[in-house]
């Protein structure tokens, strides 16, 4: 069996992603086995080529250009995954998106006018179908790992998609909310790191964003009996994912 | 009643308070002994001995609320539950179940060996030894016995106590599973201590419980210490705050399926699943397969990985998703289908409640749903 050929893309990121797949280094030999790095500009100089098997994107649609580019690798890709906060949810840079475009340019650059940028970053299924999404800022290796095995068996991911709280009570944390009140977003936010914050004694940030029918409203509520006002609320899920929370708490009808 | 009961125990002693350490010492000789312990500001149960015990601390707890001050309590257990149960150690939330290896010769599985001294579990209250004795029931007596369970659950010892307080969102003398130790679950709990003012009356009610009594000097348990035993059952009691109409399950959740409660809960049940995961109940759990990249060849002749059943919860959106779509479909019913399961199935299937009434699904749910408020408003007028 010919191996599968893999590219990996980069949109508007850090590049934290693509660094994880090369921290991946007890099992980068074997992804080389398995799998036919075609393309990957964080690793190799191979030139952009052919068709793929499978595609894993990184980063959020920030550019003009970036906006056909997507549409250009969906068309050369088999399966397109993507990996990261920006490429799932649009990443820090989505901040603007609730703000003026201007503003932020002056804010971040010292020559705003030399940046071409569209007034939002968006997720990268806001544009092209996506076979799946790895969350996280930045995703986490064992998902990564699980998620290639599964490609070539053909079978779903066991890559869960329930609360942090879960894996907090696996790994006996004691909840943070309920014992110090402290603004924990782990019960509204898809786990996935490993517990990283509450292991270290610190409440989650999202990093990993709203899990599915997350009921952010009522954790709000909750943070405001606790003494936070909005805004507090909304600054604690305004990060690296807060286009899929503000999507999330507008779903859920408000 | 009360002879029969008498008849049952084999053996009882008073003995000191500082005798517990004797207690503690004898089983680790032989066990891996597990209780209550402090840590990241709450009690959490954990390899333990005598000195570990957080005595003279007392909980505050309120719905999603759990405070921890150390009062210098004259009891040795002032304190109630934390968010642990056995159910972490017999039933563990993170369980390697088998390796396989598939090649072209077959399938070969090798069962994940459960090695390492029995367990004993010290300051298990009354409550507990009720689920206790339902995962037994669900895990041991079963059409199917549980290989990791049952293997865990051999030998172990379970020292139980009798609560001197209730915790504040305990509902367990409402459910009729505690605060005493009774007779119905005297066969899962080897040895029964009942603090009193200066001692504890210890009471074997299995021959592995009178083994390990048989080497503690202590002396006759008088008339007055037994009357003592009883008024402190009886003041802790009457120091529950909270309840549930006990004699009106199931047919109080039959009969309100439609309440329109379930949606008001689902407004603010963040589906967070951690009712589900300090319950002492709760034995829902769902299995995978980790197959690591070296584990796959890619000619596909050889693959190997192993098994593992990780705790999971009726409130995970994947839980009743099957071929075809997801049979509990919104947060009021996979809400529902918790307190239906708790208060009124598992009567049925297992004959023994499924709430044992230890009030932990109150204080570690962050939104601070109370089942007992919950359970009261569907008897509201509809």
């Amino acid at each position: 069996m010919k191996r599968p050929r893999i590219g990996v893309f980069k949109f508007a990121s850090c590049d934290g992603c693509q660094l994880t797949i090369l921290n991946m280094e007890e099992e980068l030999l074997d992804i080389i086995e398995l799998y036919d790095i075609a393309y990957f500009r964080e690793a190799t100089d191979k030139p952009l080529r052919g068709e793929f098997d499978l595609s894993l994107v990184e980063g959020s649609i920030s550019t003009d250009r970036q906006r056909k580019e997507v549409v250009e690798i969906r068309e050369r890709s088999r399966h397109l995954i993507t990996i990261g906060a920006c490429a799932t949810s649009g990443g820090v840079q989505a901040l603007r998106n609730w703000a003026s475009l201007p503003a932020y340019k002056k804010t971040v650059y010292p020559s705003p006018e030399t940046i071409e940028a569209l007034s939002t970053s968006t997720p990268i299924s806001d544009h092209v179908y996506v076979d799946y999404e790895l969350w996280g800022c930045p995703i986490d290796t064992d998902a990564l790992a699980e998620t290639l095995v599964s490609f070539l068996m053909g079978k779903r991911p066991a890559v869960p998609v329930y609360s942090l709280c879960m894996d907090c009570k696996v790994k006996a944390i004691a909840c943070l909310l309920v014992s110090r009140a402290e603004p924990c977003l782990g019960p509204i936010t898809k786990t996935g790191c490993g517990v990283l914050c509450p292991s270290l004694d610190r409440p989650c940030y999202g990093c990993f964003g709203p899990m599915e029918g997350a009921n952010i409203e009522s954790l709000m509520e909750l943070f405001k009996k606790n003494g936070l006002s909005h805004k507090e609320c909304m600054l604690l899920i305004d990060k690296m994912n807060t286009y899929a929370y503000r999507k999330a708490r507008i779903e859920q009808g408000l | 009643m009360e002879s029969l009961k008498e008849k049952k125990i084999k053996k009882i002693k008073k003995i000191k308070k500082d005798d517990l350490k004797i207690l503690f010492d004898k089983l680790r000789e032989s066990y891996t002994v597990i209780g209550p312990k402090l840590s990241q500001g709450v009690v959490v149960l954990s390899e333990a001995g005598f000195e570990d015990l957080p005595a003279g601390f007392r909980d505050y707890q309120a719905r999603g609320t759990y405070r921890l001050t150390d009062e210098k309590a004259v009891d040795v257990f002032s304190f109630s539950n934390g968010p642990d149960s056995f159910k972490r150690f017999l039933h563990p939330p993170l369980n390697e179940i088998f390796s396989f290896r598939k090649s072209k010769k077959g399938i070969a599985i090798e069962p994940a060996a459960k090695e390492g001294r029995p367990i004993a579990f010290v300051g298990i209250r009354a409550c507990d030894t009720w689920a206790l004795k339902l995962y037994d029931r669900i895990f041991l007596e079963g059409p199917a016995r549980d290989p990791s369970y049952s293997a865990l659950r051999k030998d172990s010892l379970v020292i139980a106590v009798n609560c001197p307080h209730p915790g504040d969102n305990c509902f367990c003398s409402s459910m009729g599973t505690g605060p005493e130790v009774t007779p119905e679950v005297t066969d899962v709990a080897d040895i029964v201590l009942s603090e009193l003012e200066k001692s504890f009356i210890v009471e074997a009610s299995t021959p592995a419980g009178s083994d390990i009594l048989e080497g503690i000097a202590g002396e006759e348990a008088t008339d007055r210490d037994l009357e003592e035993k009883r008024s402190r059952i009886e003041s802790c009691k009457k120091a529950m705050k909270k309840s549930v109409p006990y004699g009106e399950l199931p047919e109080l959740i039959y009969r309100n399926l439609e309440h329109p409660r379930w949606k008001d809960t689902a407004k603010r049940d963040l589906e967070c699943g951690n009712c589900t995961q300090v319950c002492p109940t709760c034995f829902c759990n769902s299995s995978y397969d980790l197959i690591r990249l070296s584990g796959f060849s890619q000619k596909g002749a050889e693959l190997k990985g192993v098994r593992i059943r990780k705790w999971d919860s009726c409130f995970s959106r994947n839980f009743a998703r099957v071929h075809g779509g997801n049979f509990r479909p919104s947060r009021r019913a996979r809400y529902r289908q918790w307190m239906a399961h708790k208060l009124a199935y598992t009567k049925e299937q297992f004959a023994l409640p499924g709430c044992v009434g230890c009030g932990r699904c109150i204080t570690w749910c962050p939104a601070g749903i109370d089942i007992t408020e919950e359970l009261e408003a569907l008897k509201g007028v509809r």
